[in-house]
Parts: C-alpha cells; structure tokens; sequence
C-alpha cells in the first residue's frame, strides 16, 4: 500500500519538504553556522514592526470575519432548503473566484476613481475622493472578502448538525428565543467557530496577494517581507528566517487548536 | 418565520449586505468588461467588446494563456493518478505510518504559499528549473494533490471494500478488480477531484510570480505584473473569461456529484 502512496509522496518530498528544509538550512547557515539572521529579526525594528502589523490585521480580518459570518452561517442553518442554496451558492461562489480577479476587482471598485468614491460623491456624501485603497484599508476589506468563505463553510457544517429539537426543547421550558440562542445553539456551534476563526487566521498571517497590489507599499506584511528580501535585496538568509517564524507560528497554532478539534476538519473546509 | 419584529428585519437586511458585500465584487467586473472607456465609470457610458479584441490580439496575452491551459491540462493528468492512489492507499490501509504519509500529503494546505513559493524557487534555481515548463507543471502538481487526495478518500468512504474482495475471488487481480469495480463507483470524486486540481492551477498566483517567466509566464504573473502598473480593463476582460470557466468546471463538479448521489 505504501509503494503505491509513493509517486504523490515523492512530489510532495520534492516539492515542498525539501524546499522549505531548504529555507530552514539557509537562515542558520551562511559561510558556517550563524543565528545573524535571527538576531535581526528580533532586534531591527523593521522586523517587528512588520511581525506585529501582520498579527494585528489578521486578529481584526479574523474578528471581522466572524461577525459578518456568523449570522450568515446561522441563517443558511434554520431557513427552509432552498434559500440555504442559495445562501451557500453566494458564498461558494466568490470562493471559485481567482483570489487575483477579486483583489482587482476590489482595486477597481475602491481607487479613488473607483466605483465606491463615485457613488459617495454622486450622493453628495463626500467632496473629495476618499483614500480607500492602497492603505491597509483596502488591504483589510479585500483580505476579509476573500477570507469570508472559510469562515462560513466550517460554521455551517457545525451548525447544519445542531439538532433543531434543542431550541424547541428550550423554547417548550420556557426559554425566550435569545435566551435559547445564547444557551443553546451559541455553546454548540463553538467547534466550528473555532475551526473557522483558525483557518481564517492562519490564511491571513501569510497573505501575500491582496497586502501587495492593495496595500499602496505601506502594509508590508510579513509575506511581503519574505518576498523583498527575495526580489529586491537578495537576502536570501533574511528572508529564510523571517519564513521560518511565520512557519513556526502557524504550526504552533495549529498544533494548539488541534488538541480541541481534529486538523482535518479544519483543513477539510479548503 | 412567522412574525416580522425588528430584529428579525435588522437581521435579514444585515445578511442581504453581507452577500451582498461578497458577491458584488465577482459580478462588477462583468459590466467592466463590457465598457467602452478606459476609465472605470459606473454603469458604462456604452457597451463594447474592445478589451476583449484586445486581449485576442495580443501575443502576450494569448502566450501566457496557452501556458496556463497547458500547465492546467498536464498538473490534471499528473496529478489525478497519483492522487487516486495515494487516497486508495490511504483508505486501505490500516497502518500507523499511513496516518503520517496522509498529513504530509495535506501539507501544501498547511504551509503559506509564500514559504513554498520561496522555499521552491531556492530548489529551482540550484537545479536549473526556474522559468521552465516542467517546473512550473510539478510546483502545480504538488499544489493540486491535497484536493484530489481529498474528494478521492472521501468517495472511497461511502464505497463498500467488499465489492473489491468478492471480485478478486472471482479471480481478478488487484489492478483490474480496481478499474472494473472500484474506479467506476467513485469516478465522480475523481472527476472533482481533477477539476479542483485544474482550477487550482489555473488560478495559482504566488508560486507562478517567482519560479516562471521567458516565454512560460501563465496569464496570472502577467494579470498581478499589469496590476502593479496600472489598471488596465483588459485584465476585466481575462477576469470574466477565467471567473466563467472556474464556475462552469464547479457546476460540472457539482451536478456530477449529485448524480451519483
């Protein structure tokens, strides 16, 4: 059985194993061994700032994402088949969409000539053109447009099984519907905020599309870091070991979350 | 459902904005498409087919498609047979190692795309394979495995191993018991797993940005190149093309699953 395993399994060694092993040689060894790299990581400010931008904007994608999400999830949950189609078809539609299409389609709508400023000052809302991409912004808007679908998907599938009887049950005891929904559904479809609040986090932490082409040069999350230290500067060492943190933080997540709930039904959802 | 008290209402308007919010940015680049002025105004002042004859006309442009549909086309002939029996492997084994050989198979799902594309692009140039075709084709074979691996074990779930067993009394070997009993019963999570696998390459971004470029450049790096530059409403025109052939594979994907129940 194995034997036949092996032919996807050498791919999978060649492809990705050995290249990010690789990467992990290249930030310790340079000439001898060295832990330069590391050291400026944790001591340039350009490092941490970047370190710290990048958590912070995934924190706020993720927590966005969640509230626009979870009602969604809830109401493809509890309303009649057809309208849950239709409800999963508008999510898993922008999900088949080239994360690339949307990010310019975001560009599009959000420059300052863009359809949003356009219909702001057609109101006569605003005078000017607003800023609103090539910020971070942007960047937060698209990235919580594109990461959207990862959240929904993982809630549904926890709250689709949350058996409908409960909330009668509650509702037959007395409970009001807030009441039942806050005791009753809210604690029981935890595993799937917990799944999607992960995978939306973990996605957003190595963003690299939507920071690059929406976020004007000023977002320069840690993605963008590994990649100008590549293309501009030639710093291979440095852009290693700043790969190899981003790495180990998202392991360490993963790791973390996988004690409550299986990898695999994180990951099932991509 | 039965009453219409305001919560009830904020809530329904709050999810119609929320779908809204998702599905408006995957339609707005249809009438962008359409417009006849280089600058985007909102609904355009006429309708043309100008981005797209310019699209059509361009060597670039059509250079990078052919390349894209053929690193598509060879990742879903690579990928789909080592995916079937990496997943056929995995469902029939009952071995402890197996478990590990199936997270590794899963971790291009797990490692941020910008460490492999790097992590690759290193390998690449050590081995003479930066802006090859072939290396363009393994990087995409490798990102397209998880999706097969995935809707290939999950049909083998609802298939009944004994099927296989009672052929191979009968005398069928392994092999042939397999393409005569089993392939026939989960050709639809194969064929959804390809799709995925197609999609997948056709729509790769960040590794295609490091490792191609000469002549092998897929129409993605040149998409995300343009972009960078200025906004340019040919790329509406691609965009459209590429968003209706992702929908229609999935809606294929889709309604072949639902026929096989």
């Amino acid at each position: 059985m194995l034997a036949l395993a092996s032919p996807a399994l050498l791919v999978i060694l060649l492809l990705i194993v050995l290249p990010v092993g690789w990467l992990a040689w290249q930030s310790i060894y340079h000439d001898g061994f060295t832990l330069e790299n590391y050291r400026r990581i944790f001591s340039e400010a350009i490092y941490w700032r970047s370190f710290s931008l990048t958590f912070q904007i995934s924190l706020l994608v993720t927590v966005l994402a969640l509230l626009l999400g979870y009602p969604i999830a809830y109401a493809a949950s509890v309303v009649p088949k057809g309208w849950s189609v239709l409800i999963l078809a508008l999510v898993i539609l922008p999900f088949w969409t080239s994360v690339l299409v949307r990010a310019y389609a975001w560009l599009a709508l959000l420059q300052r000539t863009g359809v949003v400023n356009q219909f702001l000052q057609y109101l006569g809302i605003i005078d000017e053109p607003l800023a609103l991409v090539h910020n971070t912004f942007g960047t937060v808007v698209a990235t919580v447009h594109i990461l959207l679908p990862f959240m929904v998907l993982p809630l549904y599938a926890t709250m689709q099984k949350i058996p409908h009887d409960l909330m009668q049950a509650g509702a037959s005891l007395g409970g009001s519907p807030s009441h039942n929904f806050w005791r009753i559904f809210l604690p029981l479809s935890l595993p799937g905020v917990l799944a999607g609040t992960t995978l939306v986090f973990v996605l957003c932490l190595g963003f690299y599309i939507t920071p690059e082409l929406l976020g004007g040069g000023r977002t320069v999350m840690v993605s963008l870091l590994v990649s100008r230290n590549v293309e501009l500067y030639d710093q291979w060492g440095a852009a290693s070991a700043v790969g190899v943190v981003l790495l180990v933080s998202v392991l360490v997540i993963f790791l973390i979350v996988g004690r409550f709930i299986p990898l695999d039904r994180i990951l099932g959802q991509k | 459902m039965k009453t219409f008290s305001l919560p009830r209402i904020v809530f329904v308007v709050f999810c119609a904005l929320v779908l809204l919010y998702l599905i408006l940015p995957v339609l707005i680049i249809v009438p962008m498409s359409f417009s006849s002025t280089r600058f985007l105004t909102f609904p355009p002042p006429s309708l043309s087919l100008r981005w797209y004859e310019e699209y059509i006309g361009n060597a670039a442009w059509m250079q990078a498609t052919r390349v894209t549909f053929a690193v598509a086309a060879l990742t879903v002939l690579i990928a789909t047979p080592l995916g079937v029996a990496a997943a056929y492997a995995i469902s029939n084994s009952k071995m402890r190692l197996m478990r590990i050989v199936h997270m590794m198979l899963m971790l291009p799902l797990v490692v941020p795309i910008i460490i492999t594309a790097v992590g690759i692009f290193f390998v690449y140039a050590k081995v003479g394979l930066v802006a090859t075709m072939s290396g363009l084709v393994l990087a995409n074979v490798m990102l397209g495995l998880p999706y097969v691996i995935t809707s290939v074990v999950a049909g083998l779930q609802s298939f009944d191993p004994a099927q296989e067993m009672v052929a191979r009394s009968l005398g069928m070997n392994r092999l042939r018991s397999f393409f005569a009993v089993t392939l026939p019963q989960i050709k639809a999570s194969v064929l959804t797993g390809a799709i995925f696998a197609f999609i997948s390459a056709m729509d790769e971004t960040v590794v295609g940005l490091f490792i191609s470029g000469g002549q092998y450049q897929p129409l993605t790096k040149r998409m995300f190149t343009a972009l960078r530059d200025e906004i340019d409403p040919t790329i509406a025109a691609i965009s459209t093309l590429m968003t209706a052939a992702s929908f229609l594979l999935v809606l294929i994907a889709s309604t072949r699953q639902k026929k096989s129940g």
